[in-house]
């Protein structure tokens, strides 16, 4: 079996062990190339047919060609699809420019708070990877949240033999983590082998692609003329620089990650 | 040199140098970006290699490791995951769950201090999750000034601890992960030393074969997919056909296999550590737990077996309490009948006080019963019927392993 087939096996595992014990759940899409990733494997775990919604965390600054490739795969896919918005938030007007620790914790963070306790969702599906960042290799597979989204990071949960933590006590709710062992370079050849589809944002144009997206506002675009999924894959193999490097919300201080996490930041 | 994965955890004793060690490894092979480099030599003057790990604030402040870490490295045509384990006895827990995603293990030792009570607990450990060899790396060579002395002496010490527990040394290497010496290249310092270096060592690890190819294939869920119902679940040993005959336990029903499903296709045969779907001839009732087998060779079903299990709940814990044990997709109610033996997991003493309680940290040969028969197996003939957990009120107790010979 090679690297990527024993990669997409486990995650199919955990997707259908998340499901087995929580039936309330659903999956957070931002529509980037790893959720998108998520989401094909979560067909492939349920036989083309998702038993649950999929959830669009909208900040209302994303990139318009995120909103296009969403609007067309909802379709597509067939897929359930949630909006999640913190309209009180932006009606106060809420924007990087005040702050982007306050921005990501209100219009993502809180977004989310309400999407969830108005569904009663008991577990969500993530697509964070622990290569991403420091915080994020720390995480487990299925990591509890609290009832006010908070991570207890120092007292993490047991993860022996494929047996996770599987319930959730009043108001808590799961994280479920089906991409934490799998590298950027995994995600690119696993989307060249399967060809899936992902916003054309990562491919180069004039000399510029972004290598991690979001909110238009707050990502900063790379150099390079990677073209194709095979040309991005030859760049990913020596670059020195990080993929997040172009990220706001990672860099503002040196534990903005931790802090914005510990507060139910994905 | 052949492509080859290896999963690697780092364990050993508090403050012996696990997160130095990985953090240099990244470093000396550039697996790192520059701007993480620069992310580190911000907060620390002196570019602590810990760091690199160590990303809580907490972490960092304290000079410890709270949780475990994986990292990922590239070195030749060799993709290495290493996992960090926390050296602190409170934290045994998140060692637990570094070590068991692990494929092979390190043991790093202190050339001063030398085994103490974490070395012994920690290579305690990786034996009943079922390690049966490592590396030792003897860290802090520069404290000694590289000499060969205090190396063998230490050398000597560890052989006969790992020998008395089973435990295989395939290199025992004198290294200074702060000064990188014998981590990526043979150290200049050290010329004494004709072994390979750290990095090169990693690639002798054996990889373990059970060679058993008697199918096993546990329910995982079973779902209706437009009108059929589909039998999730991942292949744990042997393999598939279609139309071959099967047998559902514990029901011991028998029937045939209609189809495998790997959506988007359907295929004719499905491998070991596959998750598929499968369709049967039959409409038969079978739910989350079944065990699917051969018919010609299947596990035996029991309601008692002996284990050895590691204690990690705070509160003492007096037998015949009822709590669930989950192995593989199983969960059974079941109970603790007879405690045969409490073992000090640092020292591997018998301890000899109240041995009708287990407490914190403790070892023990147990018996176990459950509320009705299950599928089982040895540990070392099919690892995932043969280990568990002991759950009460949603908090893990104990790990186990099944060492009742129950193979038919």
């Amino acid at each position: 079996m090679s690297y990527l087939e024993k990669l997409e096996n486990q995650s199919i595992y955990i997707i259908r062990e998340a499901y087995a014990q929580f039936k309330k759940v659903a999956m957070l899409w931002s529509i980037g190339k790893d959720s998108t990733v998520l989401l094909w494997l979560i067909r492939k775990a349920f036989f083309g047919k998702i038993p649950f919604p999929v959830i669009h965390i909208d900040t209302s600054f994303k990139f318009k060609e995120i909103y296009e490739f969403r609007d067309k795969y909802v379709k597509e896919w067939n897929l359930n699809l949630i909006v999640a918005e913190n309209k009180e938030a932006l009606y106060q007007g809420i924007t990087p420019d005040k702050g982007k620790f306050e921005c990501c914790n209100e219009l993502k963070t809180n977004a989310l708070k309400k999407i969830i306790s108005e569904y009663g969702f008991s577990a969500l599906y993530l697509a964070i990877r622990r290569d991403e960042h420091g915080i994020r290799a720390k995480e487990r597979n299925f990591s509890p949240r609290d009832k006010n989204f908070k991570w207890n990071y120092k007292n993490q949960p047991l993860e022996v033999w494929n047996q996770y933590k599987t319930w959730a006590n009043n108001n808590e709710h799961l994280r479920i983590h089906p991409l934490l062992g799998w590298r950027e370079i995994d995600v690119w050849e696993y989307i060249k082998k399967e060809r899936i589809s992902v916003v054309s944002l990562y491919f180069a144009k004039n000399g510029q692609r972004y290598r991690s997206i979001g909110c238009e506002c707050c990502c900063d675009s790379i150099a390079s003329d990677a073209n194709t999924i095979s040309k991005i894959i030859r760049e990913l193999k020596t670059s020195k620089i990080s993929e997040r490097s172009g990220r706001a919300q990672d860099k503002e201080d040196d534990y903005t990650m931790q802090k914005l996490r510990s507060l139910g930041y994905m | 040199m052949k492509k080859q994965d290896i999963k690697l955890v780092i364990t050993g004793h508090v403050d012996h140098g696990k997160s130095t060690l990985i953090g240099r490894l990244l470093y000396d092979t550039g697996s790192l970006a520059y701007d993480k480099i620069r992310e580190v030599e911000k907060v620390s003057s002196d570019r602590k290699f810990a760091y690199f790990l160590d990303h809580l604030k907490e972490e960092r402040e304290g000079d410890i490791t709270i949780d475990t870490t994986q990292v990922f490295l590239k070195s030749g045509r060799t993709n290495y995951v290493i996992i960090d384990a926390p050296g602190h006895v409170e934290f045994v827990k998140n060692m637990i769950t570094g070590a068991s995603q692990a494929d092979s293990a390190v043991l790093i030792v202190d050339v001063i201090e030398s085994l103490k009570e974490q070395t012994k607990r920690h290579a305690h450990l990786l034996s009943l999750l079922g390690f049966k060899e490592v590396i030792v790396v003897l860290n802090k060579m520069d404290l000694v000034n590289y000499k060969q002395e205090q190396f063998l002496n230490v050398k000597n010490e560890i052989n006969k601890f790992l020998e008395s527990i089973n435990m295989a040394i395939i290199h025992c290497i004198p290294i200074s992960a702060l000064n990188g010496e014998n981590i990526i290249r043979r150290s200049k310092k050290m010329s004494w030393y004709k072994g390979a270096p750290f990095l090169k060592s990693l690639t002798s690890f054996k990889r373990e074969t059970l060679n058993n190819k008697t199918l096993i294939f546990p329910v995982q869920d079973v779902y209706n997919i437009n009108g059929e119902t589909v039998i999730a679940g991942r292949i744990i040993s042997g393999s598939l056909r279609r139309s071959q005959t099967i047998k559902i336990l514990p029901a011991e029903k028998t029937t045939k296999i209609k189809s495998i499903e790997k959506y988007p296709w359907k295929v004719v045969k499905a491998y070991s550590c596959e998750s598929i779907g499968i369709t049967l001839l039959k409409q038969l009732p079978v739910k989350r737990g079944d065990v699917i087998c051969s018919p010609d060779k299947t596990p035996l079903l029991r309601d008692k077996f002996s284990a050895t299990v590691f204690w990690m709940e705070d509160k003492r814990f007096d037998k015949n309490k009822e709590m669930i044990m989950r192995y593989s997709t199983q969960e059974v109610t079941c109970r603790i009948e007879k405690i045969n033996k409490r073992i000090n997991s640092s020292t591997l003493k018998t301890i000899k006080e109240n041995v009708n309680v287990l407490e914190n940290l403790d070892m023990a040969e147990v018996v176990i019963k459950t509320k009705k028969p299950i599928v089982i197996a040895n540990f070392n003939n099919i690892r995932e019927l043969g280990r568990f957990i002991l759950v009460k009120n949603g908090n893990t107790y104990a790990v186990g392993i099944i060492t009742t010979s129950i193979w038919e």
